[in-house]
């Protein structure tokens, strides 16, 4: 199965992964063999089969409506690149 | 050409859960910038969801009003795009299989009542907000509405008309208002509506494109809004053009809606189940409490007042527009015991000092006990009418209670008819001119006159004589 | 010497004052010191962190407070969030980080009293065989300078098979955890999916990370796994299945014991010497009085296929997040949004992490999602049931936990695939969720190998029992590597 230059340049959109050009050969090159390894699974015949999500049969918990967080906005964005009068800097949105 | 307009919703409301839907950070509103932005609300490496019960016990309050098959198993899917007011480059949503699957709602337009499908209503996390003020070329990101429980309910594209599409907005906001799901507060966002808009030629049967229209946010607006759409679009196509299929910003200013640029390339969203969370399984347990506990719904509510108060059509259906106007009305009534007194007054009287100050029922000083006193006092014939009206100003402004006021104000209404009589006597005697003059007036006139001596008796009686009683008098004695 | 001393013998003898924790510590840091520079087993060591604990636990000691772990120096493999500590996932994308909190598995242990010496050196964001990912330089195997540790838990592995901590934490999520312990001659155990909480232990596949112990016996690790399983709430696919008392059972006799041995697990691709270290040790467990029979798996073939395909969906989602914007390394000068994301994540991550995003985008993408994703969901369901099969005739299944002995350094580094192709003992676990355990047994040319065994779910405690009787009768798990 390939993985085209095409390919590589839409799905690192998709995931905003910048590929320099020198790069992006010896990527679809990689990408194709390991596409080649998982249409391995293309051997077996699943249509009867149930996909599972979970190792587990569990189903999800519930949480009670109860405010348990507290205001910690100074350690939190002690850690960001970027802050202004406590809003994360981004360059600008537009709409 | 006859063209027929096709009109969904979608509508997003904001539950009104105390804690977000995912982690235990606070949902009120108006907090500081990223006060309420919990290391799961901030997407923080390693930390993971838990979901909020109540987020869950609300969606099937929905989809039991809405009369709708729910999903009884249903599955948190992730919706992969990258936004900067979406710190895990995914939002939390449902995809394949939603919490409530179809239902309907009735609305009712030019008095003829229509059913709209809804196709469903699932379960997803809000995004943060930009502010787009300029930090040196800057945007800034507040995450505190990051992780709010939003329901979205979409409909089935069963409007023909913006008026219609409104009504049902109106519907599902007051449905969602009366199950206290959500506050419906347009203007700060907790009642976000999108409409997708098509028109076809009236023959066709396959849909034309559509198109979003988003920033809506009022009703006015969202008519508004689809009108502009609807006639955009024939003209385009009667002019040779073709509607493309964009998602567009309506501009309240111009009254227009306009191509969104930038944000909407074919997103690829590469929905899948979560991998965090579990199937949520919806117990019979869960939905026998929920429908036990469910409060009547408007449309119920509205036949009830009609045939248990004899209220009609029109007032019912005013004063159970809102579930807070009816239950103050039913406390107010439950006092009074006099259904259509005690109706007059709160869609008049109260309605209009109300709108004066701009408050609302929640926020009114005469509460539906004060208002229920009084009118009890009016049905009863202790104060007349205009006394009325003096002592909801009174108690408007803080002065107790009906009854105090009458009492320490001495309003009561002189029913008396000997007391009456020597009043009405008093007046005639002061005023032989005005005597002889209605005497020989045409009796066309005479109703006018008669208003003169009605206004001297209630002077002289500080207004407290029974105005029935005095005209009777009046009557007989001229 | 102290550090070749078990928890259990360290515990005796803080107990009876030989030393103290302050002394054991320093010891450790030491070593540290002086070794670590060429293994690089090590990104952070927190030494004024490490002493304070010591001193804390020498007062709970004191005081008759203690418990099995208490002054006992431990390491984190650094995808665990440690509060004021940095946390890098091997990463350069979190080089800068410190995390604010700490992850579920470092409260339990330090609320038990061990002393945290630093964060250990792995593949970046977990994802490899060999720990050459990481950014902070490849980790060396202690027992031959020239070959790699195993990945992706390998600076734990190496920082306890050459003695600078008493044990240590890893995570397993394609064979994470066993396969460097067997590549380093420790023992190690994966538990079942859901039994330790994954808060705070930074995501690479949510449906098949697992944290568990990293130590040099079955004893210590049932020390440790005691400490770090039970409910967590904050974790929504942890377990509330009781923990049992770990410790209780592992003198258990294994008369009796049914062993499988698949036979996908003993095709030619399996490397003669590790097949024979493989049966030696079987052999012993015959010796004991385990019955033992061939079993089959029958969707062995698959499992690398569907692994690399669930893997990497889930993790390129998981690491969207990555953007810049809130933590972690963002690029200089973004011109626009779009160049924010995209230089700060591609100067973020390393060569495998974007192999694996990019795979992982690609599986979901819009057309593809139900021929990939979906059908590997189906596979990890035909897997799931050939262990249920498996485990209605047997009570444990055996086999290698890699094809081979530790390859060189550098030797894989390039070839993805085939680095992906040595995990097919043990991706099969963590597609069906259950527990597996590698202990060390007899080497191979001066190279650890490990024996690897299967339980059924929560079944740590019988996987410990029989990896301890092996240990009562055997010497591998006490060898140390030359130099240390």
């Amino acid at each position: 199965m390939s993985f085209d230059q095409s390919d590589v340049e839409k799905i690192a959109h998709l995931a905003r992964l910048a590929v320099p050009d020198e790069e992006a050969k010896k990527l679809s090159g990689d990408l194709s063999r390991i596409l080649d390894l998982v249409a391995q699974m293309e051997q077996v015949d699943t249509s009867a089969v149930e996909p599972m999500a979970h190792p587990l049969h569990m189903t999800q918990r519930l949480r009670e409506d109860r405010v348990t967080e507290e205001n910690h906005r100074e350690l939190y964005q002690s850690i960001a690149p970027a802050t202004e009068n406590g809003l994360y800097l981004v360059p600008r949105v537009i709409e | 050409m006859h063209w027929e307009t096709v009109i969904g919703l979608e509508i997003h409301a904001q539950l009104a859960t105390k804690s977000k839907i995912f982690s235990g950070a606070s949902t009120a509103y108006g907090a500081e910038p990223n006060t309420q932005a919990c290391l799961v609300s901030l997407g923080m490496p390693g930390v993971l969801p838990v979901l909020n019960g109540e987020a869950v016990r609300m969606a099937i309050m929905f989809g039991t009003a809405i009369d709708a098959e729910l999903g009884r198993r249903n599955v948190f899917a992730r919706k992969n795009y990258f936004y900067p007011d979406l710190p895990k480059g995914y939002q939390i949503s449902q995809f394949e299989l939603p919490i409530v699957g179809p239902g309907h709602v009735d609305i009712s337009v030019d008095g003829e009542t229509r059913t709209i499908g809804v196709t469903r209503a699932h379960l997803e996390e809000d995004a943060g907000k930009s502010l787009h003020e300029d930090f040196h070329g800057m945007s800034g990101i507040d995450l505190n509405r990051a992780g709010t429980p939003l329901l979205e309910i979409v409909s089935e594209p069963d409007m023909r008309s913006a008026r219609e599409a409104v009504a049902y907005a109106r519907k599902i906001h007051q449905i969602v208002r009366y199950l206290g799901i959500c506050d419906g507060n347009m203007q700060e966002g907790s009642f976000r509506c999108d409409a997708n808009v098509s028109v076809r030629l009236k023959e066709h049967t396959e849909f034309g494109t559509r198109t979003e229209l988003k920033n809506i946010n009022s009703f006015r607006f969202l008519e508004r809004a689809i009108n502009y759409e609807v006639e955009r679009q024939i003209d385009l196509i009667e002019s040779g053009g073709k509607v493309v299929q964009e998602t567009r910003l309506y501009d309240a200013d111009k009254d227009e809606t306009r191509s969104m640029r930038s944000k909407e390339e074919a997103n690829d969203y590469r929905y899948f189940p979560d991998p965090d969370l579990l199937p949520v399984e919806i117990s019979d347990t869960l939905i026998d409490e929920v429908k036990a506990t469910l409060p009547e719904m408007p449309d119920v509510r509205r036949d009830r007042f009609e045939s248990e108060f004899g209220l009609s059509g029109q007032d019912a259906e005013s004063l159970t527009a809102s579930r807070e106007m009816a239950d103050y009305f039913e406390v107010a009534n439950g006092i009074a015991g006099d259904a259509k007194l005690t109706a007059n007054w709160i869609m008049g009287e109260l309605s209009a000092a109300m709108n004066r100050e701009g408050r609302d029922i929640a926020t009114s000083p005469v509460t539906a006990e004060l208002l229920g006193g009084m009118v009890k006092r009016l049905a009863d014939n202790t104060i007349s009418g205009k006394i009325a009206k003096d002592v909801f100003e009174a108690m408007w402004n803080g002065e107790g209670s009906a009854d105090d006021i009458i009492d320490a104000k001495g309003l009561r209404q002189i029913t008396d008819t000997g007391a009456i009589e020597a009043i009405v006597d008093e007046v005639l005697a002061a005023n032989p001119e005005q005597v002889e003059n209605y005497r020989n007036a045409p009796d066309d006139k005479k109703g006018k006159m008669i208003g003169f001596f009605v206004g001297q008796v209630m002077k002289a009686s500080k207004g407290k004589a029974n105005p029935q009683q005095v005209n009777q008098l009046l009557g007989e004695k001229l | 010497m102290m550090h070749e001393k078990t928890i259990t013998e360290l515990a005796a003898g803080l107990q009876a004052r030989e030393f103290t924790s302050v002394e054991l510590t320093q010891h450790f840091l030491d070593r540290i010191g002086t070794l670590d520079e060429d293994l690089n087993s090590f990104i952070t060591i927190t030494p004024e962190l490490a002493l304070g604990e010591a001193r804390a636990a020498d007062a709970r000691i004191a005081s008759g407070d203690a418990g099995p772990l208490t002054g006992i120096p431990i390491a984190h493999k650094d995808i665990y969030c440690t509060s004021g500590v940095k946390t890098s996932c091997g990463s350069r994308m979190l080089h800068s980080f410190t995390a604010p909190y700490d992850a579920h598995v470092v409260s339990r242990l330090r609320e038990a009293g061990a002393v945290m010496l630093g964060k250990t050196n792995m593949d970046e964001f977990a994802m490899g065989s060999t720990n050459e990912s990481s950014f902070y330089g490849p980790v060396k195997n202690p027992w031959n300078r020239d070959r790699v540790p195993g990945g992706s838990s390998g600076g734990s592995a190496a920082a306890v098979a050459a003695r600078l901590c008493a044990a240590a934490t890893g995570t397993d999520t394609g064979g994470s955890i066993r396969q460097p312990a067997s590549h380093c001659g420790i023992t190690g155990l994966k538990p079942t999916y859901g039994r330790v909480s994954r808060y705070g232990m930074i995501a690479y596949a949510s449906s098949l990370d697992q944290g568990g112990p990293m130590a040099k016996t079955a004893e210590d690790a049932a020390i440790l796994l005691q400490a770090m399983a039970g409910f967590d709430e904050r974790d929504s696919t942890c377990s509330e299945t009781p923990v049992p008392d770990y410790t209780a059972t592992l003198n258990d006799s294994v008369e009796g014991l049914k062993i499988g041995l698949p036979r996908e697990f003993f095709d030619a691709g399996l490397d003669e010497g590790v097949r024979k270290s493989i049966e030696e040790a079987v052999d012993l467990y015959r010796s004991l009085g385990a019955e033992v029979r061939e079993i089959s798996l029958p969707n062995t073939g698959l499992a690398v296929a569907s692994y690399y395909v669930v893997a990497p969906a889930e993790c390129s989602s998981n690491l969207s997040r990555y953007d810049g914007v809130r933590f972690g390394h963002r690029c200089d000068d973004p011109r626009d949004l779009e160049d924010l994301y995209n230089r700060s994540r591609s100067e973020g991550f390393g060569a495998e992490v974007k192999r694996r995003i990019m795979i992982g985008t690609y599986v979901l993408s819009a057309g593809y999602y139900d021929a990939f994703y979906l059908k590997a969901q189906k596979i990890r369901h035909l897997i799931s049931d050939d262990f249920r099969k498996a485990f209605a005739e047997v009570d444990v299944i055996m086999g290698p936990a890699s094809p081979t002995t530790a390859v060189a350094l550098g030797e894989m580094a390039d070839d993805p695939v085939s680095m992906y192709l040595s995990d097919v003992y043990t991706v099969m676990t963590n597609m069906a969720g259950l527990p597996g355990i590698s202990i060390p047994v007899a080497p191979v040319e001066g190279l650890p190998v490990g024996l690897q065994i299967t339980g059924n779910y929560f079944d740590e405690s019988r996987l410990l029992n029989i990896a301890h009787r092996f240990q009562q009768n055997s010497d591998w798990h006490k060898t140390m590597p030359e130099g240390v």
